[in-house]
C-alpha cells in the first residue's frame, strides 16, 4: 500500500521509550487497548457530538454575530458575523472578510430556493429554518452529552484509564521531546511494537484538552447562556465575562472540536484505519511491527 | 466518471441519506416525545438549581441600544385608539381563578410598591440587551385580587397577535410570585414604548425573551392552560413550538 506511512524506521527516542521486552506482547500479537467504558463512550459521542454540532449551527443561524461581553444585539459591534449582501455571502472576523458565496450567508436550498441564512440546508438539524426544532434536539443531547462525560469520567477514574493513559509526565513535556514527537508526527513515524500501546504525548495532550479543557468549556458556556442557570449559578457569568461572551466561547469550542475531529480522523487513517477502528469497537489492537514495510520494499534499512 | 467524482458521489449520496435520515427522525411523533421529554428535566433541574435572582446590573452596563422584536405595533383599532390617547382610559383586567376581579388604571399600577432592576434580556435568537424595567411586581396585584388556591398558571392576554391567534403567553406561580416577576410601566425610565409593549409589559426574568409577553390587557388566572387556544400556553409556543418553560 503505498499510501502506508514509512514506519521501518523506528524512532531512537521511542525505542528508549519502550518497555523492557522482556516478556510482554510482540509485533502482529492482538492485544486489549481500549475499556468498554472508553469503547461505548466514543461512539456515543460520535452521535451526541455530531446532533449537538448540527443543531448548534442551526441555532447559530438564528442569529449569526458573537459579540464580547454581557449584551449584544444588532446595534452592537459583533467580532464575528456570517452574513450577506444582495450578491454574496460572507465570513467577518474583525476587518477580515472572506467571500463565501454558496456555502455560507447565501446559498440554495434543497428546493433550488436562494437563502440567506449562515449555515447551509446540508448541515443543520434540522436541514428547514427551525430554531424550535434546533432547540428540542440540541437541549435533549445536551443531557446525553453532560451526563455520559460524567460517566466515562467517573469510570476512567474507577478503571484507572486517566492514571494509566494520560497522565503527563514532567519529562513528556520537556522541549527536546515535545519536539521530537512533533517531528515523528510531521515525517508520519508511527511508533510500532509495545510502544503504540501509550499514547505519545501529543496525543495526551490533545486528549486531555477535549476531556478536561473543551468538553467542559463547551458544557458551562452552554449553561451559562440559560438565563435560569445565570439567576441559580452567577459565577457562569463571572468566569466567561458576560453571556455574550459565553456564547463566543461556545462557538470558539464547537470550532475546536470540530479540528480536533478532522485531526484525529487524519491520524485514524495514517496509522491503519482497520486496526484503529477494530480497537475502538471490540477492543483489540493488533501490534504493528516492522512488516508491511518490509514487504512494500519502499524502505529498505 | 474518475475516482474523485465517484468520491464525491459516494459523499453526497451519504450526506443525502444522513440528511434525509435527521429530517425524517425530527418529524417523527415518537422521537419527538422523547426530545420533548428532556425538555421537562429542563424544568426540573432549573427549579433545583436555578431558585435566586437574576442578576441585576448598574446603569453603565446597560445596553446603548435596546433593540425591538415580534410585534412592535398592534393593529387592533381598539388598542390604537387607546395608544392616540395615553392610555387615560385604558384599564387592565384581572380576573379567573381570583375572589376579587380588578379593572387598574396606569395611576392604579402607579399605587402599588414599584420595583425597578436593571436586567439583561436574552432573547431565544441568541442576542442580548441589559435595560432598566420598573412597575408593580405581579404577586401584589395577584395578592390586591385574592388569588384563589386552585390557580395554577397565571395568563397575559395582549392586544397583539395575528390572524390565527391572539398573543397571550402563561407562567406558573413559582415564577408569578418571583420578585423579580414585574408588570413593567416604565422603561429606561420613560413610559414603555409601543415597540416594547406599551402601556404594560411582563417582566419574568430567569426566562427568554418571548416569555415576556408585551401588550398585556387582561391577567387571567387559571387551573389548567391545556384548554386554552392549541393548548401549549402561549402564542409562540402554539405557533412555533418553542418550549413553554424558557430557562435555557
Amino acid at each position: 500500500m503505498a499510501a502506508q506511512p514509512d514506519r521501518s524506521a523506528m524512532p531512537e527516542k521511542a525505542q528508549q521509550d519502550a518497555p523492557e521486552a522482556t516478556v510482554g506482547p510482540g509485533p502482529g500479537d492482538l492485544v486489549k487497548r481500549h475499556h468498554l467504558s472508553t469503547r461505548l463512550w466514543h461512539w456515543l459521542n460520535v452521535v451526541t457530538l455530531a446532533v449537538m454540532m448540527m443543531s448548534g449551527l442551526m441555532i447559530f443561524n438564528a442569529h449569526p454575530r458573537l459579540y464580547w461581553g454581557e449584551y449584544g444585539a444588532n446595534a452592537d459591534p459583533a467580532w464575528f458575523e456570517i452574513g450577506s449582501t444582495e450578491t454574496t455571502g460572507f465570513v467577518q472576523a474583525g476587518s477580515l472578510r472572506i467571500e463565501t458565496t454558496g456555502v455560507l450567508g447565501r446559498w440554495t436550498d434543497q428546493d433550488g430556493v436562494l437563502r440567506r441564512r449562515a449555515f447551509p440546508y446540508w448541515i443543520t438539524i434540522p436541514s428547514r429554518y427551525s430554531l424550535a426544532d434546533a432547540r428540542l434536539w440540541h437541549f435533549a443531547f445536551a443531557w446525553v452529552l453532560g451526563l455520559s462525560l460524567a460517566a466515562f469520567m467517573t469510570a476512567s477514574l474507577l478503571n484507572r484509564h486517566f492514571k494509566r493513559h494520560l497522565t503527563i509526565s514532567l519529562d513528556e513535556v520537556r522541549p527536546s521531546h515535545l519536539w521530537a514527537d512533533i517531528k515523528d508526527h510531521a515525517r508520519l513515524r508511527f511508533p510500532i511494537e509495545a510502544a503504540a500501546l501509550r499514547y505519545n504525548i501529543l496525543q495526551k495532550l490533545a486528549y486531555a484538552a477535549v476531556l478536561f479543557g473543551l468538553l467542559p468549556l463547551i458544557i458551562f458556556t452552554g449553561l451559562a447562556m440559560s438565563p435560569a442557570m445565570d439567576a441559580g449559578w452567577p459565577w457562569l457569568l463571572d468566569i466567561f465575562g458576560g453571556r455574550q461572551s459565553a456564547r463566543s466561547l461556545h462557538f470558539i469550542a464547537m470550532v475546536a472540536l470540530v479540528a480536533f475531529f478532522l485531526v484525529h480522523i487524519a491520524m485514524v487513517v495514517l496509522a491503519g484505519p482497520i486496526n484503529e477502528v477494530r480497537s475502538m469497537i471490540s477492543g483489540y489492537y493488533r501490534l504493528p511491527g516492522k512488516r508491511p514495510e518490509s514487504r512494500s520494499g519502499e524502505v529498505a534499512p | 466518471m474518475n475516482r474523485r467524482d465517484l468520491l464525491g458521489g459516494l459523499s453526497l449520496g451519504a450526506g443525502g441519506l444522513l440528511l434525509g435520515g435527521c429530517d425524517r427522525l425530527n418529524a417523527d411523533p415518537s422521537v419527538r416525545k422523547i426530545l420533548v421529554g428532556a425538555e421537562a428535566l429542563n424544568l426540573r433541574s432549573q427549579r433545583l438549581l436555578a431558585g435566586g435572582l437574576a442578576r441585576e446590573y448598574r446603569r453603565d452596563q446597560m445596553s446603548p441600544v435596546f433593540r425591538t422584536n415580534g410585534n412592535t405595533r398592534p393593529e387592533s383599532t381598539a388598542y390604537l385608539a387607546h395608544a392616540a390617547t395615553n392610555f387615560v382610559d385604558w384599564r387592565l383586567i384581572v380576573d379567573g381563578l381570583v375572589a376579587m376581579p380588578l379593572k387598574l388604571s396606569l395611576g392604579d399600577l402607579g399605587t402599588f410598591p414599584q420595583r425597578a432592576q436593571i436586567t439583561r434580556h436574552d432573547c431565544v435568537e441568541g442576542w442580548s440587551a441589559i435595560g432598566k424595567w420598573q412597575g408593580p411586581m405581579l404577586s401584589d396585584i395577584l395578592k390586591a385580587a385574592g388569588l384563589s388556591d386552585r390557580a395554577r398558571y397565571i395568563v397575559f392576554h395582549c392586544a397583539d397577535g395575528d390572524a390565527n391567534r391572539p398573543f397571550y403567553e402563561s407562567i406558573d406561580l413559582y415564577d408569578a410570585f418571583h420578585p423579580q416577576t414585574i408588570m413593567a410601566l416604565l422603561m429606561n425610565d420613560r413610559r414603555l414604548p409601543m415597540g416594547h409593549g406599551a402601556p404594560l409589559r411582563l417582566r419574568v426574568e430567569r426566562q427568554l425573551g418571548y416569555k415576556h409577553a408585551k401588550f398585556v390587557m387582561r391577567i387571567e388566572a387559571r387551573a389548567r392552560i391545556d384548554d386554552l387556544y392549541d393548548g401549549k400556553g402561549g402564542y409562540w409556543e402554539d405557533s412555533a413550538g418553542y418550549a413553554w418553560y424558557a430557562g435555557i
